[in-house]
């Protein structure tokens, strides 16, 4: 999915890197814990959060996050908007909630960057090879 | 050892303000020697969340970075509070983080278990009232 849709379906407003909105979204990943994001999102996912602080930036820069949603209404600012710029992810901004969020983005084919683990199953929950 | 890299960064405790700038520019780094991608991702990480460590729990530290041909190693050695049981801190959820922390995104209990996880070789040491050091091998083939 493109950034753009995505930028459509939440109705986004864009804080930085609104030159970059044709890049290709594969995965959505949404968290306020950013070592839960570190060690389960997959690379090329947009990344929903309420969390605004330069450890999102950090965060999403390490873990190939191609952008991230700030969700009900959270702005960045102007510090956070720069740090954004200088590792050219763009970052949006939605009036919806997390949840409906979410909700939109998954009704619209946008997969999970997490593999869904049944219970019972003998795999373990840690998207992981050990 | 054919050594064509190595560089070692200091990281402050409680620097909160430049937590991140170590691992970041190290990946940065990566990217213009030209490594590959999931090799950069797996280091990245590990190298992230051993900074967020020191920052977090230890008074001062130390990341060093060496790369050679067949591999990357980096040791991360701090001055701090050491683990009392690391068995229990290796432990996916159990975390001893503070609510200002939590509120900074971190507090999961992963940090630690995922730097296993990315790593090919991993050991961690410690000694109460002292320090921690961690030695994490990425091979690059
Ligand atoms: N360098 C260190 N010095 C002292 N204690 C540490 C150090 N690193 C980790 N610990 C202890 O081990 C626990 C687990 O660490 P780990 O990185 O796995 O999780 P966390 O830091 O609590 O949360 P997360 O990494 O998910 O944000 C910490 O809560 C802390 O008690
Ligand atoms: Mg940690």
């Amino acid at each position: 999915m493109l950034l753009s849709e995505i930028v459509k379906i939440l109705s986004c407003y864009v804080f930085a890197c609104d030159n970059r909105l044709d890049i290709d979204i594969k995965f959505g990943c949404a968290s306020d814990l950013m070592s839960d994001v570190l060690a389960f999102s997959q690379p090329d996912a947009v990344l929903l959060t309420g969390l605004v602080n330069s450890q999102t930036i950090h965060t999403a820069y390490i873990s190939e996050i191609r952008a991230i949603v700030f969700v009900r209404g959270k702005k960045p600012t102007e510090d956070i908007v720069q740090l954004a710029e200088s590792k050219s992810i763009p970052l949006l901004c939605t009036n919806y909630s997390m949840y409906e969020a979410c909700g939109l983005l998954y009704k619209a084919g946008l997969e999970s960057t997490m593999e869904f683990v049944p219970p019972n199953s003998s795999k373990k929950s840690f998207n992981s090879s050990f | 050892m054919n050594e064509f890299f190595s560089q070692t960064y200091e990281i402050k405790g409680k620097d909160f303000q430049n937590a991140g700038k170590v691992s970041t520019g190290i990946k940065t780094l990566l990217k213009q020697l030209g490594i590959k991608p999931e090799i950069i991702r797996k280091v990245a990480i590990a190298c992230y969340e051993a900074e967020m460590n020191i920052v977090m729990y230890a008074k001062t530290g130390t990341m060093k970075l060496d790369i050679d041909t067949k591999k990357i190693k980096i040791t991360v050695l701090d001055q701090g509070p050491g683990i009392q049981d690391i068995d229990l801190a290796m432990k996916e959820g159990y975390s001893t983080a503070t609510p200002e922390m939590r509120e900074m995104g971190f507090g999961a209990g992963m940090g630690l278990p995922n730097i296993k996880k990315n790593s090919d070789e991993f050991k961690i040491e410690s000694s109460i009232g002292e320090g921690t050091k961690l030695e994490i091998t990425i091979f690059i083939n």
